[in-house]
């Protein structure tokens, strides 16, 4: 038996596989048993109504996906008084994710969500495709320390802050976000790209730019999460690209706690579940009692000659 | 274990892993059919056939699947491709689908052979609905939107309820399916080469059929022109209408808000998802495309 709960912070899931926002929905109960997941991750509200960008919102690129999607939202309230009821239904925790664009909006959320039954709250202020210029707080280091402090100063409810890799320097946006008194931060939300077609030499997407996810930006979130541990205290959830079980290895050795899937549902909508199983399988084999003890595991040497790695005993 | 045996987490686990204890509640899965057949049917259009899960074959028309179609070269596809069930054949456990090979995937799609297995998951999205009072209802498709129609007709025709099918098309050799329409009613098909596929010329096949009260309700799928004249139809003499859209699709089950289009209701637009509020809506409330 492999212990496959991690703890973050007060929170503790009963496995570290959760969805990204914005890929998950109660909807997913058509195909998946959704009480298996270790926490729901709604889709990001905003305070009133946002239509979103117009479409085609999405394009297939080599290594994943571009998307634009612009955060469509009937509204935080429709988000309470609808939403978190459906949700309700299943039992994995369940964490709400709020964005604005102004400081006092994300006060006034906050506000709300002290008061809802929602377990965490998750602040997105990376979403690259709501600001056509692709701009958000989590550019900067004070903003992003403000909103932080705004909020935690407004909720009691465990506060994840979602970082954006558009950041010039997210190890400082990070420290920023544990000074203000995140209790996680969740690497990381989509690169912002662009895609041309070559028929019509117009953009591929109705936004211009967009969000880049998927397999491809693997490697450069997980260097990102390895960074990021290694600068602040609080736990890191990792997110982007994961597609297979040694992706969710990978994002732990280099420091995460937990990690998010979008992606990959997408392709096989029982992706998630078939990690949670083949991670258990994972630790079982490699003689991982606990799969926390992978968090931050990762051996910081020069890499062994390939004979000499098949033959070390690790784990 | 041994090196060459598959691990569950091989990239992307297609098609390797079977979830423990799914509901029986699920509704969809992904499955991996083997192809019974896979035939040209012109130039442009296959026609597949695949053995079925049991789940897959309760698929409903005017619902879709999402197929991850092989690559047609040595690049890989990151997103599945909608097709429409063309036609549901319980007795022998297939599906069947016709498609247009457009872009990579479809290509891809075609380079399937038969024994080949192919990766779905469905049956997806709100399809078609039959009202038991109607008698005769009258179905327009043009292009790929001929195949969509294809199971609704079928469903008419052994509840009893009279079919026209109006197939339009470039020529003669893209009026596909008839024998199919054929079995469910009568085939009325309308071509590029000699004018007859004019949107006026169908408008007044469809007045005529209205004047002999044989339009019970609309079905359209395939183009937008065709669809705004029967919309337009619709309202004035007060027949009800489905309409089957089409829109690039990331997820297809709904969470992504990827595949939406315009809707207007008592004056207000909304904007609604296509994989799981559709693919088919009500011809009055849909704005086209
Ligand atoms: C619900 C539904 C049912 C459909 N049923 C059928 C059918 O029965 N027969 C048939 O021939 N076609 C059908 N289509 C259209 C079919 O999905 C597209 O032709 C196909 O996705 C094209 O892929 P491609 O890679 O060959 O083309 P490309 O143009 O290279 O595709 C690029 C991207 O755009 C998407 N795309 C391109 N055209 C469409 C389109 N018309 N609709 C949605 N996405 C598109 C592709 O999925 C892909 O993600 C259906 C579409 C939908 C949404
Ligand atoms: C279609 C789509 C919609 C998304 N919507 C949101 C969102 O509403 N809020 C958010 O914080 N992240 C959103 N994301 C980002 C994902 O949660 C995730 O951070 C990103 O896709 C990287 O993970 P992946 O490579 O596994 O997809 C979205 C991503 C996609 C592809
Ligand atoms: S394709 Fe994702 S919601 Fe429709």
């Amino acid at each position: 038996m492999v212990d496959m709960s991690v703890r973050i912070g007060s929170v503790t899931l009963k496995n570290p596989i959760m969805p990204g926002s914005g890929c998950f929905s109660t909807d997913l109960a058509q195909v998946m048993d959704i009480n298996r997941l270790g926490a729901m991750v709604a889709k990001t509200v905003s305070r009133e109504f946002r239509p979103g960008n117009p479409p085609p919102r999405a394009a297939e690129v080599e290594g994943g996906m571009i998307n634009s999607i612009g955060l469509p939202t009937k509204g935080i309230d429709y988000f309470f008084k609808h939403q978190v009821p459906d949700y309700r239904r299943f039992t994995p925790p369940l964490v709400g994710s709020i964005s604005a664009t102004t400081i006092e909006d994300f006060e006034a959320m906050a506000r709300d969500v002290a008061k809802s039954d929602i377990d965490v709250l998750e602040v997105n202020i990376s979403c690259p495709t709501r600001d056509p210029k692709g701009g958000n707080f989590a550019l900067h280091e004070e903003h992003t320390y403000e909103v932080t402090k705004l909020i935690r100063a407004t909720t009691d409810k465990p506060v994840w802050v979602k970082l954006s890799p558009n950041a010039g320097d997210i190890v400082a946006v990070a420290k920023a976000a544990e000074r203000g008194g995140a209790n996680a931060l969740v690497v990381a939300n989509t690169i912002l790209g662009l895609k041309i077609n070559t028929d019509t030499f117009r953009p591929a997407i109705g936004n211009k730019f967009g969000g880049l996810s998927g397999p491809g930006i693997k490697p450069i979130i997980v260097r990102m999460v390895y960074q990021c541990a290694k600068a602040v205290r609080i736990p890191i959830i990792g997110c982007g690209g994961i597609v297979k079980v040694e992706d969710v290895v990978e994002y732990m050795l280099a420091g995460a706690t937990a990690v998010m899937i979008g992606y990959l549902t997408f392709r096989n909508p029982t992706g998630m579940i078939a990690i949670i199983d083949g991670l258990e399988q994972w630790c079982a084999k490699r003689g991982f009692a606990r799969v926390a003890d992978l968090t931050g595991a990762m051996i910081d040497e020069p890499p062994m000659e390939t004979f000499a790695a098949a033959a070390a005993p690790i784990g | 274990m041994t090196a060459s045996e598959p691990f569950a987490s091989d990239p992307f686990m297609v098609g390797k892993h079977k979830p423990k204890d799914a509901p029986a509640h699920i509704s969809a899965e992904e499955s991996l059919c083997p192809v019974v057949s896979h035939a040209w049917v012109n130039a442009q259009y296959k026609h597949l056939v695949v053995e079925a899960s049991a789940k897959a074959l309760a698929v409903a028309p005017g619902q879709f699947f999402n197929l991850l179609c092989p690559s047609p070269d040595v690049g890989e596809l990151f997103f599945r491709r909608p097709q429409s069930v063309y036609r549901i054949d319980r007795k022998h456990g297939r599906i069947e689908f016709l498609y247009k090979c457009v872009g990579r995937g479809t290509r891809g799609l075609a380079t399937l052979q038969k024994g080949d297995a192919l990766n779905m998951v469905g049956p997806l999205g709100k399809g078609f609905w039959l009202d038991p009072a109607w008698k005769h209802i009258v179905v327009l498709g043009r292009g790929v939107g001929i195949a969509t129609l294809g199971p609704i007709s079928q469903l008419a025709g052994e509840n009893n309820v009279g079919v026209t099918a109006i197939l339009s098309a470039r020529d003669k050799d893209f009026v596909m399916a008839d024998v199919l329409f054929r079995e469910a009613g009568e085939v009325i098909s309308v071509l590029d080469t000699d004018g007859s596929s004019a949107v006026e010329n169908v408008e007044k096949i469809l007045a005529g059929l209205i004047a002999q009260q044989r339009a019970d309700a609309f079905f359209t799928c395939g183009s937008n022109r065709l669809f705004q004249m029967m919309k337009r139809l619709g309202k004035v003499h007060r027949i009800p209408g489905q309409v089957a859209m089409e829109q690039v699709m990331a997820c297809g089950l709904g969470p992504c808000y990827v595949c939406v289009r315009t809707f207007e209701v008592d004056g207000r637009q909304e904007l609604r998802r296509v994989c799981i509020e559709g693919p088919v809506f009500d011809m009055q409330e849909a704005v086209g495309w």
